[in-house]
């Protein structure tokens, strides 16, 4: 299910700025490292972007998020908004100015689906069908129809489901800021890459300044314009986009919390879209057979690739299977690969090409033209490159396929990921 | 049985199983307001919950031939008399509950509520009570079929509805009218619980869909 189209288009995103400014919190007077407790953490997250906090449990990232709304209150230190001491606010205003979503999403099961999302616009006193029509609005936003969940409850929703609600309640007042404490954290890992997915297009709607707490490093790269790396005692080891962690660990926490594996993590934050893409011989189906294999061979080629009219991919064949004469037809084409679009990424992108048989990649456009290849060695070359990595480049929209929904092009193999960013598809 | 002295005795049948009612009806409101009361100060100050749950608890212990024995001499043979009684010993088993039920309302879902700025009042009308309802009415439920029962023992001072009936039943060696008052009783209890629990499912709305 995608996320339909936004109402607040029309309107220009709010969004602002918080500032931890040395910001303490002790839970024991003297003890310095009790769980939870946060040890001077000064940070800026700037307006519209997501900041995720994250560590090993007890490093204090939960206890720094729910600082922001305060339901915990600082030992020390402020926390600005735009500037302003939250301190100074009336504590009810400002939660109420703040959405939040929880793990276990915090639904009220004694209220429908409608009841839930329209909750900060009940507390602040917007007429009914006023909040009723917006209720509408955020379930269309999140991907569920409101003629069908409005009047359910929570109890009657699968984990995904409850999930979206509590976003869409979250969202209800578009609220200039976001604090989501490991809000994809109760679901199965494939309904968790979809809703990771659906949301960050989504925020590139709305353009929140968002706060994310998860103990997952995959999920805060991934997720991440910014990563904050948490240590126990609630320190702050290491504050820098992405990419310049996994590049850069600021020290061995953070190189051991990233992993051994973080060159292979690297290759997350890059995008198809961002190699030169190879070429390979290509002929169209109904094209002479012996032409097309003589150009293979002048290319030093092993296989070729049949398009159609609409140059789509039909297959790979492999040169010495062309026949010596007659035409190229659509049943030729035997071995398989992977079909990718320019916003896979790398990481995705080798995957699929390992469990491939021909271990060249298949570029398309939103059409469904072939673009050009992707092979394992260049994908390769750029691990090697190491330390350039610009991570989160936009991407044109225009090539936005993975923002489509997964269903709308039928995945054939069922074992590869359908709704990651990218698409397989044999052909 | 005696059919005769049923048909003519029946507006006596009838008052004794108004009356029965309206003592239990009294003796349940009233447990109820004090023990909400009770609950919510416990709600706001967890310290309360120790001593006001040991109170009640003494209460209960007490046997209820004993508790009518000490309050006579302070309140006399009358409605009183009785429902102090009736009363002292709902109070055990609805406070519990009702604690009982605001305790088990999830934390994330009182979590949520907070940071998405509900105020106290709010919060404790708008998610605690109606997530402690299936809590609270199982509470009631208990304590209106105790309070049936407890009711016949206050015929001893003179109260107690069907109680007084099965008491002059036996007096008088009348066994049917000592039956009458125990089908009666019984009768009256097994209603009393099924509209405590219709009133329960009408109070909650969500629980009848979850299962659906």
């Amino acid at each position: 299910m995608p996320y339909g189209s936004t109402t607040m288009a029309d309107q220009p995103p709010r969004a602002s700025t918080v500032e931890f400014d040395r910001v303490t919190k002790r839970y024991d007077a003297g003890a310095k490292n009790t769980p939870g407790a946060v040890n001077d953490l000064s940070l800026t997250v700037p307006a519209g972007r997501i900041c995720v906090l994250v560590g090993p449990s007890g490093c204090g990232k939960t206890t720094s998020l729910k600082m922001v709304n305060r339901l915990i209150e600082p030992t020390s230190g402020r926390i600005l908004i735009d500037g302003e001491d939250i301190a100074k606010r009336d504590v009810i205003d400002l939660r109420r100015s703040i959405g939040y979503v929880i793990q276990q999403t915090g639904l009220f099961p004694h209220q429908t689906v409608g009841e839930n999302v329209a909750t900060v616009t009940r507390l602040i006193g917007w007429p009914k069908d006023r909040q009723r029509q917006r209720a509408d609005e955020l379930l269309a936003l999140v991907g569920l129809n409101p003629t069908k969940y409005r009047n359910r409850y929570p109890s009657q929703l699968s984990g995904g489901e409850r999930q979206r609600v509590g976003v869409a309640r979250a969202l209800a007042v578009d609220p200039p800021i976001m604090l989501m404490d490991e809000p994809f954290g109760a679901v199965d890992p494939i309904v968790r890459e979809r809703l990771q997915n659906e949301f960050l297009r989504l925020q590139e709607d709305l353009a929140k300044t968002i706060l994310f707490v998860t103990h997952d490093i995959d999920e805060a790269i991934k997720m991440g314009d910014l990563v904050a790396v948490m240590q126990a005692g609630g320190k702050l080891a290491q504050f820098a986009a992405p990419g310049e962690i996994l590049a850069n660990p600021a020290s061995d926490f953070v190189a051991r919390f990233v992993g051994a594996d973080r060159g292979l993590k690297r290759l997350s934050l890059r995008r198809v879209g961002e190699l030169t893409l190879g070429t390979a011989p290509m002929a169209h189906v109904g094209d002479e057979a012996a032409a097309a294999r003589r150009d293979a061979l002048e290319q030093e080629a092993e296989h070729l690739l049949v398009i159609d009219d609409g140059d789509r991919p039909v297959g790979w064949i492999a040169v010495e299977d062309v026949p010596g004469e007659g035409t190229l037809t659509e049943d030729l084409p035997e071995p398989m690969s992977p079909l990718l679009n320019r916003r896979a990424t790398l990481k995705d992108a080798l995957s699929l090409l390992l469990d491939a048989d021909v271990q060249a990649g298949i570029v398309v456009d939103r059409d469904g033209r072939v673009l050009g290849i992707v092979t394992v060695e260049m994908i390769a070359e750029v691990m090697r490159e190491g330390d350039h990595v610009v991570p989160d480049e936009p991407q044109p929209p225009e090539d936005d396929l993975a923002a489509l929904p997964e269903a709308v092009r039928e995945a054939g193999d069922a074992a590869t990921a359908d709704d990651s960013a990218a698409e397989a598809e044999p052909v | 049985m005696n059919w005769d002295w049923i048909r003519s005795n029946i507006p006596q049948i009838v008052d004794a199983t108004i009356d029965h009612l309206i003592l239990t009806v009294i003796a349940v409101g009233v447990g109820f307001v004090i023990s909400f009361g009770c609950a919510l100060l416990i709600y706001r100050e967890r310290r309360f919950y120790g001593p006001l749950s040991g109170i009640s608890g003494v209460i209960y212990t007490i046997p209820s031939l004993a508790l009518l024995a000490f309050l006579v001499p302070v309140t006399g043979l009358s409605v009183l008399t009785a429902e102090i009684a009736l009363i002292g010993y709902t109070l055990l088993i609805l406070i519990r509950s009702i604690v009982g039920g605001f305790d088990s309302v999830e934390r994330d879902v009182t979590e949520a509520a907070d940071g998405m700025g509900y105020s106290w009042r709010g919060r404790l009308f708008g998610v605690d009570l109606p997530l402690a309802m299936p809590l609270i009415i199982a509470g009631l439920r208990v304590a209106t079929v105790t309070t049936v029962g407890l009711v016949m023992v206050t015929a001893l001072i003179g109260e107690g509805g069907l109680g007084q009936l099965m008491l002059r039943g036996f007096n008088f060696r009348n066994t049917t009218a000592v039956y009458v008052g125990a089908i009666m009783t019984v009768l009256l209890a097994v209603s009393l619980d099924l509209v405590v629990v219709a009133i329960g499912r009408f109070a909650t709305p969500w629980a009848r869909r979850a299962g659906s």
